[in-house]
């Protein structure tokens, strides 16, 4: 097993408020990792920091072995070997779907236009959007612009894939079509991190469950281990709350 | 009420006379030209120019403080000065200084300082929009492996310049009548013409028809600022559905 994606003693903190308390985390190629916590718990702000959005106070973070948050590393390059997809879809409202897709080809990595464009035809189709290339996002339902998301951040062909509650800005019947791309990404082999609240969905698709809890991965282990043999009474607490209102 | 006046008929004669505008109408049209040409150029610099000042003030990195101070400079002591002021200042000041390559012709030196001024005042409504585009639009840019300054380009401005379209013509609106302060250097456009013209016949009437050309140009902006306003309102109202 190789490790894609290595934490070492992650801390962050926004003020004098420590969100992340010191973070070790391995995630290995092909494997999917589901982040589960309270809201607040610092899962979006791990997946930044693995992505380079924020800066991290101390540890470290290896992508294929190399310190990524070292200040000699040009976080540009990293970006562009790694996919993160928001809660919020964060879709470039003036461009089309295809241009949103192409635009990390073309721009970050210098492909002539036609190639990019072609390329992103060719993975909108893949996702069951074709014909929706020249439309603009706010012409999507929100499950279709969170898919073309999913596609944006593929276009790159990133090593590993960074989710972020993505179907949590969803109406509930839309969740599923958003969920069963991230599971033929999975078969396919993507490697992937994945902040969700879903626990059906963690249960499907994850190698290993981890649960954040004030700062610290709480507890860890296989989904289902974790979903149904919780060891630590929060973690128990944690998923006794958040299964009244789901089912699994 | 007005016609009524007891001045009425004096007034009618010297500021409404059909004989005079006849007489001087085709002189201060052709003297408006030069009004829509300097409206025109001075209005392509002035989008660009204040453009790269917005985009200083905004910059982050930490070897372009300088350029991030001076930019503040700017705006901050140009949006103090009246236009009028400006005017006087580069028209008659600069030729006072006689420096060796500095050019001294009125339209050159009074188009720099409506450049000047109004590029401050655009500068800042560029970097409002800016501003209003959220936070998270450029770590999505940045998420696909852009640079800063792509992310600024590709992303950022094309989306802030759309917002501020509505408060950018209604500064069109001002530069385009401002031109017109350029007749105290003596440049000869329309309102300088029209003046001319009343001095020597004793008649206003042409001050009246450089206003109605004014109002042929500012009029059609207005309606086009309109028009984008009801839509950007549309659009806004479509979001927050
Ligand atoms: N830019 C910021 N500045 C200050 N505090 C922040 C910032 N971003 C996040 N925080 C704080 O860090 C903590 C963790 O936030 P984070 O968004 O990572 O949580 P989360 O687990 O993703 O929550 P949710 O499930 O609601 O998305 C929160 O208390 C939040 O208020
Ligand atoms: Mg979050």
């Amino acid at each position: 097993m190789t490790a894609v994606l290595e934490l070492r003693g992650v801390t962050k903190s926004y003020g004098d408020r420590q969100v992340l308390k010191g973070i070790d985390l391995t995630v290995n190629e092909h494997n999917a990792v589901a982040l589960i916590g309270a809201s607040g718990s610092g899962k979006s702000t791990l997946l930044r920091c693995i992505d380079l959005l924020e800066d991290i106070d101390d540890g470290d973070v290896l992508l294929d072995g190399e310190v990524i948050t070292d200040p000699s590393v040009d976080p540009i390059k990293i970006r562009r070997r790694l996919g993160l997809v928001f809660q919020a879809f964060n879709l470039f409202p003036n461009m089309t779907i295809a241009e949103n897709v192409a635009l990390g080809p073309r721009r970050a990595h210098r492909e002539p236009k036609d190639e990019a464009l072609a390329r992103a035809h060719e993975l909108l189709e893949r996702f069951g959007l074709e014909g929706r290339e020249r439309d603009y996002p706010d012409r999507l339902s929100g499950g279709q612009q969170q898919r073309v998301a999913i596609v944006r951040a593929l276009a790159t062909n990133p090593r590993a894939l960074l989710l972020d509650e993505v179907t949590s800005a969803l109406d509930p019947e839309l969740v599923g079509e958003v969920l069963a791309v991230i599971r033929d990404l999975k078969r396919d082999g993507m490697t992937m991190v994945i902040a969700t609240h879903e626990m059906a969905f963690a249960r499907d698709v994850a190698d290993e469950v981890c649960f954040l809890h004030e700062g610290l991965i709480a507890e860890r282990g296989s989904a289902e281990q974790i979903l149904t043999d919780p060891q630590r009474p929060e973690t128990q607490r944690f998923l006794r709350r958040i299964l009244e209102t789901q089912r699994l | 009420m007005i016609v009524t006046s007891p001045g009425w008929t004096s007034v009618r004669e010297s500021f409404f006379s059909w004989y005079w505008f006849r007489h001087s109408f085709s002189d201060v049209l052709s003297a408006f030209w030069l009004d829509v040409k300097m409206f025109l150029i001075l209005e392509a610099i002035v989008l660009v120019f204040a453009l790269l000042v917005a985009l200083c003030r905004n910059s982050r990195a930490p070897a372009l403080f300088p350029l991030r101070l001076v930019a503040t400079v700017y705006t901050d002591l140009f949006r103090g000065i009246p236009t009028i002021l400006l005017i006087f200042l580069f028209g008659f000041g600069i030729p006072g200084l006689a420096i060796k390559g500095v050019p001294t012709d009125p339209l050159v030196l009074g188009g720099a300082a409506l450049v000047l001024s109004y590029s401050a005042y655009v500068a800042e409504v560029y970097r409002a929009g800016i501003d209003s585009v959220h936070t998270a639009q450029t770590a999505a840019a940045l998420a696909v492996g852009l640079t800063r300054g792509q992310a600024m380009r590709y992303v950022v401005v094309p989306q802030a310049v759309r917002r501020v379209v509505p408060p950018l013509l209604n500064d069109f609106i001002s530069l385009q009548k401002d031109v017109a302060l350029l007749s105290i250097l003596g440049v000869i456009e329309a309102l300088r013409q029209a003046e001319i013209d009343q001095g020597l016949n004793f008649n206003s009437t042409p001050l009246v028809a450089a206003a109605l050309l004014y109002i042929c140009v500012t009029v059609p902006l207005a309606r086009v600022l309109d028009h984008m306003q009801a839509r950007a309102r549309r659009r806004q109202q479509a979001v927050m559905v």
